[in-house]
Protein backbone atom coordinates (compact mmCIF):
# COMPACT_ATOMS: atom_id res chain seq x y z
CA UNK A 1 0.00 0.00 0.00
CA UNK A 2 2.78 2.24 0.72
CA UNK A 3 4.02 1.70 -2.64
CA UNK A 4 0.69 2.50 -3.86
CA UNK A 5 0.67 5.82 -2.26
CA UNK A 6 4.38 6.74 -3.09
CA UNK A 7 4.11 6.21 -7.04
CA UNK A 8 0.22 7.90 -6.44
CA UNK A 9 2.03 11.11 -4.71
CA UNK A 10 4.86 11.15 -7.56
CA UNK A 11 2.31 11.14 -10.18
CA UNK A 12 0.34 13.70 -8.59
CA UNK A 13 3.57 15.94 -8.04
CA UNK A 14 4.51 15.89 -11.59
CA UNK A 15 1.37 16.37 -13.04
CA UNK A 16 1.37 19.50 -10.67
CA UNK A 17 4.91 20.53 -11.70
CA UNK A 18 4.25 20.40 -15.48
CA UNK A 19 0.90 21.60 -14.45
CA UNK A 20 -0.22 23.07 -18.26
CA UNK A 21 -1.59 19.27 -18.80
CA UNK A 22 -4.58 19.05 -16.95
CA UNK A 23 -5.55 22.57 -17.77
CA UNK A 24 -5.17 21.52 -21.64
CA UNK A 25 -7.25 18.66 -21.45
CA UNK A 26 -10.24 20.64 -19.68
CA UNK A 27 -9.48 23.48 -22.38
CA UNK A 28 -9.90 21.04 -24.85
CA UNK A 29 -13.14 19.65 -23.43
CA UNK A 30 -14.77 23.25 -23.07
CA UNK A 31 -13.30 24.50 -26.67
CA UNK A 32 -14.82 21.64 -29.03
CA UNK A 33 -18.04 21.50 -26.59
CA UNK A 34 -18.32 25.24 -27.51
CA UNK A 35 -18.21 24.23 -31.30
CA UNK A 36 -21.23 22.38 -31.09
CA UNK A 37 -23.43 25.17 -30.94
CA UNK A 38 -21.93 27.03 -34.07
CA UNK A 39 -22.23 23.71 -35.80
CA UNK A 40 -26.14 22.70 -35.53
CA UNK A 41 -26.88 26.17 -34.91
CA UNK A 42 -27.96 27.99 -31.19
CA UNK A 43 -31.93 26.95 -30.81
CA UNK A 44 -32.19 25.91 -27.60
CA UNK A 45 -34.38 22.65 -28.33
CA UNK A 46 -31.64 20.85 -30.33
CA UNK A 47 -28.65 21.71 -27.96
CA UNK A 48 -30.71 20.51 -25.07
CA UNK A 49 -31.74 17.09 -27.20
CA UNK A 50 -27.97 16.87 -27.29
CA UNK A 51 -26.25 18.03 -24.80
CA UNK A 52 -25.56 14.53 -23.14
CA UNK A 53 -24.30 13.24 -26.58
CA UNK A 54 -22.32 16.10 -26.99
CA UNK A 55 -20.71 16.38 -23.27
CA UNK A 56 -20.34 12.63 -23.13
CA UNK A 57 -18.38 12.59 -26.36
CA UNK A 58 -16.35 15.13 -25.79
CA UNK A 59 -15.46 13.89 -22.40
CA UNK A 60 -13.91 10.80 -24.40
CA UNK A 61 -12.28 12.47 -26.59
CA UNK A 62 -9.96 14.86 -23.58
CA UNK A 63 -9.83 11.67 -21.41
CA UNK A 64 -8.50 9.83 -24.35
CA UNK A 65 -5.84 12.67 -25.52
CA UNK A 66 -4.56 12.87 -22.32
CA UNK A 67 -4.01 9.38 -22.68
CA UNK A 68 -0.30 9.70 -23.82
CA UNK A 69 1.09 11.37 -20.24
CA UNK A 70 0.79 7.93 -18.67
CA UNK A 71 3.27 5.68 -19.90
CA UNK A 72 5.28 7.40 -22.59
CA UNK A 73 7.38 9.66 -20.39
CA UNK A 74 8.35 6.71 -18.27
CA UNK A 75 9.06 4.38 -20.81
CA UNK A 76 11.01 7.15 -22.77
CA UNK A 77 13.47 8.05 -19.88
CA UNK A 78 13.55 4.65 -18.37
CA UNK A 79 11.75 4.95 -15.49
CA UNK A 80 9.11 2.71 -16.43
CA UNK A 81 11.89 -0.32 -16.36
CA UNK A 82 12.49 0.95 -12.22
CA UNK A 83 8.69 0.86 -11.75
CA UNK A 84 8.45 -2.78 -13.00
CA UNK A 85 11.49 -3.95 -10.24
CA UNK A 86 9.36 -2.26 -7.83
CA UNK A 87 8.80 -4.73 -4.56
CA UNK A 88 5.01 -4.54 -5.41
CA UNK A 89 3.05 -6.17 -8.48
CA UNK A 90 3.16 -4.25 -11.96
CA UNK A 91 -0.73 -4.41 -11.12
CA UNK A 92 -0.83 -2.37 -7.99
CA UNK A 93 1.55 0.54 -9.51
CA UNK A 94 -0.13 0.17 -12.43
CA UNK A 95 -3.61 1.13 -10.98
CA UNK A 96 -1.56 4.12 -8.93
CA UNK A 97 -0.70 5.54 -12.19
CA UNK A 98 -4.32 5.28 -13.33
CA UNK A 99 -5.76 6.68 -10.52
CA UNK A 100 -3.37 9.47 -10.62
CA UNK A 101 -4.10 9.40 -14.66
CA UNK A 102 -8.30 10.04 -13.41
CA UNK A 103 -7.48 12.31 -10.85
CA UNK A 104 -5.60 14.76 -13.15
CA UNK A 105 -7.05 14.46 -15.75
CA UNK A 106 -10.81 13.05 -15.50
CA UNK A 107 -11.09 15.52 -12.23
CA UNK A 108 -10.95 18.49 -13.77
CA UNK A 109 -13.54 17.14 -16.91
CA UNK A 110 -16.26 16.47 -14.33
CA UNK A 111 -15.79 19.46 -12.56
CA UNK A 112 -15.67 21.90 -15.87
CA UNK A 113 -18.84 19.94 -16.65
CA UNK A 114 -22.14 21.80 -15.40
CA UNK A 115 -20.78 24.87 -16.36
CA UNK A 116 -20.25 23.03 -19.89
CA UNK A 117 -24.43 21.85 -19.53
CA UNK A 118 -25.88 25.48 -18.73
CA UNK A 119 -24.05 26.14 -22.16
CA UNK A 120 -25.82 23.89 -23.61
CA UNK A 121 -28.98 24.37 -22.10
CA UNK A 122 -29.42 21.06 -20.39
CA UNK A 123 -32.12 21.21 -17.86
CA UNK A 124 -31.40 21.22 -13.98
CA UNK A 125 -32.82 18.12 -13.48
CA UNK A 126 -29.96 16.85 -15.22
CA UNK A 127 -27.57 17.93 -13.46
CA UNK A 128 -26.74 15.99 -10.67
CA UNK A 129 -27.07 12.71 -12.53
CA UNK A 130 -24.35 14.08 -15.26
CA UNK A 131 -22.37 14.21 -12.34
CA UNK A 132 -22.65 10.84 -10.92
CA UNK A 133 -22.78 9.24 -14.20
CA UNK A 134 -19.28 10.91 -15.15
CA UNK A 135 -17.74 10.03 -11.43
CA UNK A 136 -18.78 6.14 -12.37
CA UNK A 137 -17.90 5.77 -15.98
CA UNK A 138 -14.56 8.07 -16.25
CA UNK A 139 -12.57 5.65 -13.98
CA UNK A 140 -13.71 2.88 -16.66
CA UNK A 141 -12.56 5.26 -19.34
CA UNK A 142 -9.00 5.75 -17.66
CA UNK A 143 -8.58 2.43 -16.86
CA UNK A 144 -9.17 1.14 -20.26
CA UNK A 145 -7.37 3.80 -21.71
CA UNK A 146 -4.46 2.46 -19.42
CA UNK A 147 -4.45 -0.77 -21.28
CA UNK A 148 -4.29 1.05 -24.51
CA UNK A 149 -1.29 3.44 -23.65
CA UNK A 150 0.52 0.43 -22.49
CA UNK A 151 -0.05 -1.71 -25.57
CA UNK A 152 1.03 1.62 -28.17
CA UNK A 153 4.34 1.81 -26.32
CA UNK A 154 7.30 1.99 -28.88
CA UNK A 155 4.66 1.53 -31.81
CA UNK A 156 4.76 3.96 -34.92
CA UNK A 157 2.45 7.05 -34.58
CA UNK A 158 0.97 5.45 -31.52
CA UNK A 159 -1.09 8.68 -30.59
CA UNK A 160 -3.60 8.05 -33.47
CA UNK A 161 -3.40 4.16 -32.98
CA UNK A 162 -4.24 4.54 -29.45
CA UNK A 163 -8.05 6.13 -30.48
CA UNK A 164 -8.43 3.24 -32.76
CA UNK A 165 -8.04 0.68 -30.44
CA UNK A 166 -9.55 2.09 -27.51
CA UNK A 167 -12.75 4.13 -28.69
CA UNK A 168 -14.75 1.14 -29.77
CA UNK A 169 -14.27 -0.05 -26.14
CA UNK A 170 -15.72 3.13 -24.53
CA UNK A 171 -18.99 2.06 -26.26
CA UNK A 172 -20.71 1.32 -23.70
CA UNK A 173 -19.40 3.58 -20.83
CA UNK A 174 -20.99 6.09 -23.85
CA UNK A 175 -24.19 4.60 -24.08
CA UNK A 176 -25.20 4.30 -20.47
CA UNK A 177 -23.63 7.96 -19.70
CA UNK A 178 -25.87 9.61 -21.86
CA UNK A 179 -28.79 7.34 -21.46
CA UNK A 180 -28.95 8.15 -17.90
CA UNK A 181 -28.80 11.87 -18.58
CA UNK A 182 -31.38 11.56 -20.77
CA UNK A 183 -33.60 9.41 -18.60
CA UNK A 184 -33.18 11.77 -15.63
CA UNK A 185 -33.38 14.57 -17.91
CA UNK A 186 -36.86 13.37 -19.27
CA UNK A 187 -37.97 12.27 -15.57
CA UNK A 188 -37.84 8.65 -16.52
CA UNK A 189 -36.00 6.03 -13.93
CA UNK A 190 -32.31 5.96 -13.92
CA UNK A 191 -30.59 4.09 -11.40
CA UNK A 192 -30.63 0.84 -13.45
CA UNK A 193 -28.34 2.78 -16.16
CA UNK A 194 -26.24 4.01 -12.80
CA UNK A 195 -25.95 0.52 -11.47
CA UNK A 196 -24.38 -0.62 -15.08
CA UNK A 197 -21.80 2.14 -15.25
CA UNK A 198 -20.67 1.11 -11.54
CA UNK A 199 -21.14 -2.95 -12.77
CA UNK A 200 -18.59 -2.17 -15.67
CA UNK A 201 -16.37 -0.19 -13.44
CA UNK A 202 -16.05 -3.16 -11.12
CA UNK A 203 -15.50 -5.58 -14.35
CA UNK A 204 -12.80 -2.85 -15.40
CA UNK A 205 -11.39 -3.01 -11.85
CA UNK A 206 -10.61 -6.81 -12.31
CA UNK A 207 -9.32 -6.96 -16.02
CA UNK A 208 -7.71 -3.65 -17.35
CA UNK A 209 -4.41 -3.70 -14.41
CA UNK A 210 -3.29 -7.07 -14.57
CA UNK A 211 -3.71 -6.36 -18.78
CA UNK A 212 -2.00 -3.31 -18.75
CA UNK A 213 0.42 -4.90 -16.31
CA UNK A 214 1.32 -7.85 -19.24
CA UNK A 215 1.19 -5.39 -22.19
CA UNK A 216 4.09 -2.98 -20.07
CA UNK A 217 6.05 -6.28 -19.49
CA UNK A 218 6.06 -7.04 -23.26
CA UNK A 219 6.38 -3.55 -24.19
CA UNK A 220 9.90 -3.89 -21.74
CA UNK A 221 11.02 -6.99 -23.08
CA UNK B 1 -2.68 -29.53 -29.74
CA UNK B 2 0.45 -29.09 -28.95
CA UNK B 3 1.43 -32.09 -31.04
CA UNK B 4 0.46 -29.68 -33.84
CA UNK B 5 2.44 -26.42 -32.82
CA UNK B 6 5.23 -27.62 -34.73
CA UNK B 7 5.38 -25.64 -37.92
CA UNK B 8 6.29 -28.81 -40.43
CA UNK B 9 3.48 -31.12 -38.55
CA UNK B 10 1.49 -28.21 -39.00
CA UNK B 11 2.40 -27.68 -42.67
CA UNK B 12 2.45 -31.28 -43.49
CA UNK B 13 -1.12 -31.48 -42.30
CA UNK B 14 -1.92 -28.36 -43.76
CA UNK B 15 -0.52 -30.03 -47.18
CA UNK B 16 -3.55 -32.51 -46.91
CA UNK B 17 -6.39 -30.62 -45.62
CA UNK B 18 -6.18 -27.68 -48.10
CA UNK B 19 -7.45 -28.94 -51.03
CA UNK B 20 -10.41 -31.01 -49.62
CA UNK B 21 -11.09 -27.81 -47.49
CA UNK B 22 -11.30 -26.03 -50.75
CA UNK B 23 -12.99 -28.64 -52.66
CA UNK B 24 -15.61 -28.50 -50.12
CA UNK B 25 -16.19 -25.11 -50.52
CA UNK B 26 -16.69 -24.78 -54.00
CA UNK B 27 -19.16 -27.51 -54.03
CA UNK B 28 -21.26 -26.17 -50.93
CA UNK B 29 -21.06 -23.04 -52.20
CA UNK B 30 -22.06 -23.94 -55.62
CA UNK B 31 -24.84 -26.27 -53.87
CA UNK B 32 -26.25 -23.78 -51.12
CA UNK B 33 -26.07 -20.69 -53.82
CA UNK B 34 -27.51 -22.50 -56.47
CA UNK B 35 -30.63 -23.51 -53.88
CA UNK B 36 -30.94 -20.70 -52.04
CA UNK B 37 -31.02 -18.29 -55.66
CA UNK B 38 -32.79 -20.57 -57.94
CA UNK B 39 -34.74 -23.22 -56.08
CA UNK B 40 -35.53 -21.96 -52.76
CA UNK B 41 -38.88 -20.08 -52.64
CA UNK B 42 -39.25 -16.02 -52.40
CA UNK B 43 -40.34 -14.77 -48.64
CA UNK B 44 -43.99 -14.34 -47.94
CA UNK B 45 -43.14 -10.81 -47.09
CA UNK B 46 -39.82 -9.62 -48.21
CA UNK B 47 -40.02 -11.23 -51.69
CA UNK B 48 -36.89 -12.30 -53.58
CA UNK B 49 -34.60 -10.11 -51.58
CA UNK B 50 -35.28 -12.48 -48.87
CA UNK B 51 -31.92 -14.30 -51.05
CA UNK B 52 -29.42 -11.64 -49.81
CA UNK B 53 -29.88 -13.85 -46.35
CA UNK B 54 -27.41 -16.84 -47.67
CA UNK B 55 -24.65 -14.68 -48.20
CA UNK B 56 -25.27 -12.03 -45.02
CA UNK B 57 -26.44 -14.44 -42.07
CA UNK B 58 -23.31 -16.36 -43.16
CA UNK B 59 -21.28 -13.95 -43.01
CA UNK B 60 -22.12 -12.79 -40.04
CA UNK B 61 -21.90 -16.04 -38.15
CA UNK B 62 -17.98 -16.12 -39.80
CA UNK B 63 -17.33 -12.60 -38.48
CA UNK B 64 -17.65 -13.40 -34.92
CA UNK B 65 -16.70 -17.30 -35.53
CA UNK B 66 -13.40 -15.86 -36.93
CA UNK B 67 -13.18 -13.36 -33.45
CA UNK B 68 -13.29 -16.24 -31.03
CA UNK B 69 -10.92 -18.20 -33.62
CA UNK B 70 -8.16 -15.00 -33.10
CA UNK B 71 -9.26 -14.84 -28.87
CA UNK B 72 -8.16 -18.79 -28.67
CA UNK B 73 -5.47 -18.42 -30.64
CA UNK B 74 -4.09 -15.15 -28.97
CA UNK B 75 -4.70 -17.20 -25.63
CA UNK B 76 -2.77 -20.10 -26.85
CA UNK B 77 -0.03 -17.46 -27.74
CA UNK B 78 0.16 -15.64 -24.27
CA UNK B 79 -0.10 -18.96 -22.35
CA UNK B 80 2.05 -21.12 -24.28
CA UNK B 81 4.09 -18.78 -26.85
CA UNK B 82 3.08 -21.25 -29.68
CA UNK B 83 4.63 -19.39 -32.37
CA UNK B 84 2.03 -21.03 -34.86
CA UNK B 85 -0.68 -19.18 -32.45
CA UNK B 86 0.79 -15.87 -33.19
CA UNK B 87 0.30 -16.79 -36.75
CA UNK B 88 -3.20 -18.25 -36.94
CA UNK B 89 -4.62 -15.04 -34.80
CA UNK B 90 -2.47 -12.52 -37.18
CA UNK B 91 -4.00 -15.18 -40.66
CA UNK B 92 -7.77 -14.92 -38.86
CA UNK B 93 -8.23 -11.26 -38.39
CA UNK B 94 -8.43 -9.97 -42.30
CA UNK B 95 -10.56 -12.99 -43.26
CA UNK B 96 -12.33 -11.74 -39.96
CA UNK B 97 -12.52 -8.28 -40.75
CA UNK B 98 -13.49 -9.51 -44.97
CA UNK B 99 -16.52 -11.55 -43.48
CA UNK B 100 -17.59 -8.25 -41.18
CA UNK B 101 -17.33 -6.20 -43.71
CA UNK B 102 -19.22 -7.97 -46.18
CA UNK B 103 -21.79 -8.45 -43.29
CA UNK B 104 -22.43 -4.91 -43.27
CA UNK B 105 -22.84 -4.72 -47.46
CA UNK B 106 -25.03 -6.64 -47.80
CA UNK B 107 -26.97 -6.14 -44.79
CA UNK B 108 -26.85 -2.57 -45.63
CA UNK B 109 -27.98 -3.74 -49.73
CA UNK B 110 -30.55 -5.06 -48.30
CA UNK B 111 -31.60 -2.50 -46.03
CA UNK B 112 -32.62 -0.30 -48.81
CA UNK B 113 -35.27 -2.22 -50.27
CA UNK B 114 -36.54 -3.06 -46.53
CA UNK B 115 -36.31 -0.71 -44.60
CA UNK B 116 -36.00 2.23 -47.57
CA UNK B 117 -32.66 3.31 -46.14
CA UNK B 118 -29.11 1.98 -46.38
CA UNK B 119 -28.25 2.46 -42.98
CA UNK B 120 -30.37 1.60 -39.71
CA UNK B 121 -28.86 2.18 -36.28
CA UNK B 122 -30.52 -1.59 -35.79
CA UNK B 123 -28.60 -3.44 -32.98
CA UNK B 124 -27.37 -5.90 -35.36
CA UNK B 125 -25.98 -3.51 -37.75
CA UNK B 126 -24.66 -1.42 -35.08
CA UNK B 127 -22.82 -4.11 -33.00
CA UNK B 128 -21.01 -6.05 -35.95
CA UNK B 129 -19.77 -1.88 -36.75
CA UNK B 130 -18.18 -2.06 -33.86
CA UNK B 131 -16.81 -5.56 -34.04
CA UNK B 132 -15.53 -4.08 -37.66
CA UNK B 133 -13.60 -1.18 -35.66
CA UNK B 134 -12.07 -4.46 -32.93
CA UNK B 135 -11.05 -5.75 -36.29
CA UNK B 136 -9.28 -2.60 -37.89
CA UNK B 137 -7.47 -2.02 -33.95
CA UNK B 138 -6.27 -5.34 -34.14
CA UNK B 139 -5.20 -5.53 -37.31
CA UNK B 140 -3.20 -1.79 -37.47
CA UNK B 141 -1.83 -2.58 -33.69
CA UNK B 142 -0.29 -6.28 -35.27
CA UNK B 143 1.47 -4.11 -37.80
CA UNK B 144 2.40 -1.04 -35.66
CA UNK B 145 5.72 -2.33 -34.43
CA UNK B 146 9.12 -2.73 -36.19
CA UNK B 147 9.43 -5.98 -34.08
CA UNK B 148 6.73 -8.68 -35.87
CA UNK B 149 7.06 -10.91 -32.21
CA UNK B 150 6.23 -7.82 -29.91
CA UNK B 151 3.43 -6.72 -32.74
CA UNK B 152 2.22 -10.53 -31.88
CA UNK B 153 1.90 -9.74 -28.18
CA UNK B 154 0.30 -6.63 -28.40
CA UNK B 155 -2.36 -7.51 -30.26
CA UNK B 156 -2.58 -10.52 -28.69
CA UNK B 157 -3.67 -8.91 -25.97
CA UNK B 158 -5.73 -6.33 -27.16
CA UNK B 159 -7.68 -9.27 -28.69
CA UNK B 160 -8.93 -10.89 -25.47
CA UNK B 161 -8.93 -7.41 -23.67
CA UNK B 162 -11.62 -7.18 -27.19
CA UNK B 163 -13.15 -10.60 -26.47
CA UNK B 164 -13.83 -9.58 -22.52
CA UNK B 165 -15.49 -6.49 -23.99
CA UNK B 166 -18.00 -7.75 -26.95
CA UNK B 167 -20.24 -9.58 -25.09
CA UNK B 168 -21.07 -5.98 -22.90
CA UNK B 169 -20.87 -3.83 -25.87
CA UNK B 170 -23.72 -6.25 -27.74
CA UNK B 171 -25.19 -5.85 -24.50
CA UNK B 172 -25.24 -2.37 -24.28
CA UNK B 173 -25.78 -1.87 -27.66
CA UNK B 174 -29.09 -3.56 -27.41
CA UNK B 175 -30.45 -1.75 -24.59
CA UNK B 176 -29.47 1.92 -26.63
CA UNK B 177 -31.37 0.38 -29.96
CA UNK B 178 -33.83 -0.51 -27.72
CA UNK B 179 -34.48 3.02 -25.98
CA UNK B 180 -34.23 5.11 -29.11
CA UNK B 181 -36.48 3.57 -31.74
CA UNK B 182 -38.41 0.60 -30.60
CA UNK B 183 -39.29 -1.81 -33.17
CA UNK B 184 -39.28 0.12 -36.30
CA UNK B 185 -37.26 -2.34 -37.32
CA UNK B 186 -39.10 -5.61 -40.01
CA UNK B 187 -37.54 -8.99 -37.54
CA UNK B 188 -37.19 -11.79 -39.27
CA UNK B 189 -40.45 -14.27 -38.68
CA UNK B 190 -39.52 -15.90 -35.38
CA UNK B 191 -37.66 -19.23 -34.66
CA UNK B 192 -39.55 -21.39 -37.10
CA UNK B 193 -37.57 -20.87 -40.22
CA UNK B 194 -39.05 -23.24 -43.03
CA UNK B 195 -36.90 -25.71 -43.91
CA UNK B 196 -36.72 -24.71 -47.90
CA UNK B 197 -35.22 -21.38 -46.35
CA UNK B 198 -33.15 -23.23 -43.93
CA UNK B 199 -31.06 -25.82 -45.85
CA UNK B 200 -29.32 -23.50 -48.05
CA UNK B 201 -28.85 -21.65 -45.93
CA UNK B 202 -27.04 -24.19 -43.65
CA UNK B 203 -25.31 -25.24 -46.81
CA UNK B 204 -23.50 -21.84 -47.27
CA UNK B 205 -22.65 -21.53 -43.51
CA UNK B 206 -20.52 -24.62 -44.16
CA UNK B 207 -19.39 -23.36 -47.35
CA UNK B 208 -18.20 -20.49 -45.66
CA UNK B 209 -16.61 -22.51 -42.61
CA UNK B 210 -15.35 -24.28 -44.96
CA UNK B 211 -13.74 -21.36 -47.35
CA UNK B 212 -12.34 -19.83 -43.77
CA UNK B 213 -10.35 -22.92 -42.85
CA UNK B 214 -9.06 -22.61 -46.10
CA UNK B 215 -7.95 -19.16 -46.25
CA UNK B 216 -6.45 -19.66 -42.79
CA UNK B 217 -4.20 -22.63 -43.69
CA UNK B 218 -3.02 -21.07 -47.01
CA UNK B 219 -1.93 -17.60 -45.37
CA UNK B 220 -0.71 -19.67 -41.83
CA UNK B 221 1.56 -21.32 -44.94
CA UNK B 222 2.57 -18.21 -45.92
CA UNK B 223 3.39 -16.80 -42.44
CA UNK B 224 5.61 -19.32 -41.89
CA UNK B 225 7.41 -19.06 -45.14
CA UNK B 226 7.52 -15.30 -44.81
CA UNK B 227 9.30 -15.87 -40.83
CA UNK B 228 11.49 -18.64 -42.83
CA UNK B 229 12.20 -15.35 -45.18
CA UNK B 230 13.07 -12.93 -42.19
CA UNK B 231 14.98 -15.54 -40.59
CA UNK B 232 17.62 -16.45 -43.36
CA UNK B 233 17.75 -12.60 -44.62
CA UNK B 234 18.79 -12.23 -40.87
CA UNK B 235 21.42 -14.74 -40.61
CA UNK B 236 22.54 -13.09 -44.29
CA UNK B 237 23.11 -9.51 -43.07
CA UNK B 238 24.60 -10.54 -40.10
CA UNK B 239 27.37 -12.70 -42.18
Amino acid sequence: MSIFLAILDRELRLALRQGTDSLMVVAFFVVTVVLFPFGVGPEAAILERIAAGVLWVTALLASMLSLDRLFQQDYEDGSLDLLTRAPASLSLVVSAKVVAHWLTSALPLIAAAPLLAVLMQMRGDGFGILLAAMALGTPTLSLVGGVGAALVLGARRGGVLVSLLILPLYVPVLIFGVSAVDAAVMGLAYDAQLKILAAILLVALVICPPATALALRQALE
Amino acid sequence: MHKYANPTRFLRLSKILVPWCAGLTVVLFVAGLGWGLVFSPPDYQQGETVRIMYVHVPAAWLGMFAYMVMAAASAVALIWKHPLADLAARAAAPIGAGFTLLCLVTGSLWGKPMWGTWWVWDARLTSMLVLLFLYLGYMALANAFDDITRGNRAAAILCLVGAVNVPIIKFSVDWWNTLHQPASVVKMGGPAIDPAILWPLVLMALSFQFYFATLLMLRMESGIAAAKIRALSGLESRA
